[in-house]
């Protein structure tokens, strides 16, 4: 069974089809690196994988259920444009407040744990308002980490992210794969995301141009991918 | 009971921070003070007709104030896109709806029972006789005020206008539990205990607010995500 199966979607805005018909699947332990130019229809297609959005057509399956199923969303880690952290909470208050609402044994424990292996820990009570950008996108990382998601949405992950972000980030993503995680990624950063991706699918103005198992070219080459099945 | 421990981490977590921002309550304390001195200039408070009045008088003033708290219950989660966390959380919408709903009914309590003795002073009315069953009938608006306000809230957080469409929304639908705290309250705080003859408003207010209630947790899913 695919961790993540996504069967024939489409989303209109009003009359316009943001979305046309995608097909894909991300088996389990797999990474998925969704890329495309802007606009064309990558956080779309996340937001409606994440269950943020109904498609107007076509269905999405996480682990086979229904992706707005609370079971199904605790088995889901969402990383989007925003932080989905309080700058008026300190960044241990914001995990262990993730903590409970996704029904951790020891909320305090994992916030503590995460913090940690997020680099945050000198930094644990301070509030977040007075943090970093790269610090912010830390406490994000270690946010939708928290609860060990099986599958990990990742809208753009590494945009804004400071070195020591993308290296952290690069190797919770390495463990959760190693870990049978599933991670799908919409991205610009292409170098990085190759790095990590098994499978890529490209996406061109709604469209489904490219769904396949990542290759040396495309890894030795970024550009590779969108001149060879996109516009160029 | 996993419910209602969601509901109260939610509570926690909005009381905590409008605690440390104070952004909500200052503003609704300041406007309501400023309002009800405001008020005890325009009207003579020896008067009969101002302690007729004075129910209404402090209802006004209450759902006004109230509405600036209520404006940020959902507004707090639009930077860093917060609302996106807690949709994706394993959390019941209506779990998340009772939660914002409490702190808020927490905060607007708090200020009206800090305005209360300034209005007390102003108006020279022995809103004390009475209290247990004024506290009654603030506990019941409120609750109503806050269920329509925080569900306002949650389907006005993505428009630009929302803090003009909230009161829009809301004091329509509220008028039937204002009109019966304003005429219980009238009698209250004049020092009169609540009348069989006026049984009927608290009854309906309870109504109100159970109806509404049950409403807003049913309604709630289908106006966040859709």
């Amino acid at each position: 069974m695919s961790a993540v199966a996504v069967d024939g979607v489409w989303k209109f805005y009003g009359d316009y089809p943001a979305l046309r018909d995608i097909r894909l699947e991300a088996a389990p332990g797999t990474c998925l690196a969704l890329i495309g130019r802007n606009g064309a229809g990558k956080t779309t297609l996340l937001r409606i994988i994440a269950g943020f959005s109904r498609p107007g057509r076509g269905q999405v399956r996480i682990n086979g259920c229904e992706p707005r199923e609370t079971a199904t969303r605790r088995q889901v880690g969402f990383l989007g444009h925003g932080i989905s952290v309080y700058d008026e909470l300190s960044a241990m208050e914001n995990l262990t407040l993730y903590g409970r609402l996704y029904g951790l044994a020891d909320p305090p424990r994992a916030a503590r744990e995460w913090l940690e292996r997020t680099g945050l820990a000198r930094v644990a009570n301070g509030l977040v308002r007075e943090f970093s950008r790269g610090m912010r996108q830390r406490l994000a990382v270690a946010r939708a980490f928290l609860h060990e998601p099986r599958v990990l949405l990742l809208d753009e992950p590494f945009t804004a992210l400071d070195d020591k972000a993308i290296a952290v980030l690069s190797r919770l993503l390495r463990e959760a794969l190693a870990s049978g995680r599933t991670v799908v990624m919409s991205t610009h950063q292409l170098r990085e995301a190759l790095e990590l991706a098994s499978h890529v699918a490209l996406l061109v103005r709604g469209q489904l141009a490219f769904h396949g198992a990542s290759t040396p070219e495309m890894a030795a080459d970024p550009g590779y991918v969108y001149a060879r099945y996109g516009e160029g | 009971m996993r419910f209602l421990r969601q509901a109260g981490v939610i509570a926690a977590k909005d009381l905590r921070a409008e605690l440390r921002t104070k952004e909500a309550i200052n503003s609704s304390l300041a406007f309501a003070l400023v309002i009800l001195l405001m008020f005890s200039f325009a009207f003579d408070p020896l008067a009969d007709t101002t302690r007729e009045i004075s129910g209404g008088l402090l209802w006004i003033v209450f759902a006004f104030a109230g509405t600036l708290v209520l404006n940020r219950s959902f507004a707090r989660e639009l930077p860093n896109d917060c609302l996106d966390g807690l949709i994706a959380a394993p959390v019941s919408r209506a779990a998340l709806f009772l939660g914002k709903a409490c702190a808020s009914f927490l905060l607007v309590l708090g200020v009206q029972l800090v305005s209360l003795p300034v209005f007390g002073v102003f108006y020279n009315v022995p809103w004390t006789r009475q209290f247990p069953e004024l506290l009654l009938v603030l506990v019941l608006g409120t609750w109503g005020l806050t269920v329509v306000g925080t569900i306002s809230s949650a389907l006005t957080v993505n428009i630009r206008l929302r803090e003009l469409m909230l009161p829009m929304l809301t004091y329509p639908i509220l008028f039937p539990a204002l009109l019966g705290a304003m005429q219980l309250t009238a009698g209250l705080v004049a020092g009169n205990p609540i009348g069989p003859d006026e049984y009927g408003w608290l009854k309906m207010m309870v109504g109100f607010d159970v109806i509404y209630t049950a409403v807003s947790l049913a309604l709630v899913e289908t106006i966040l995500v859709g």
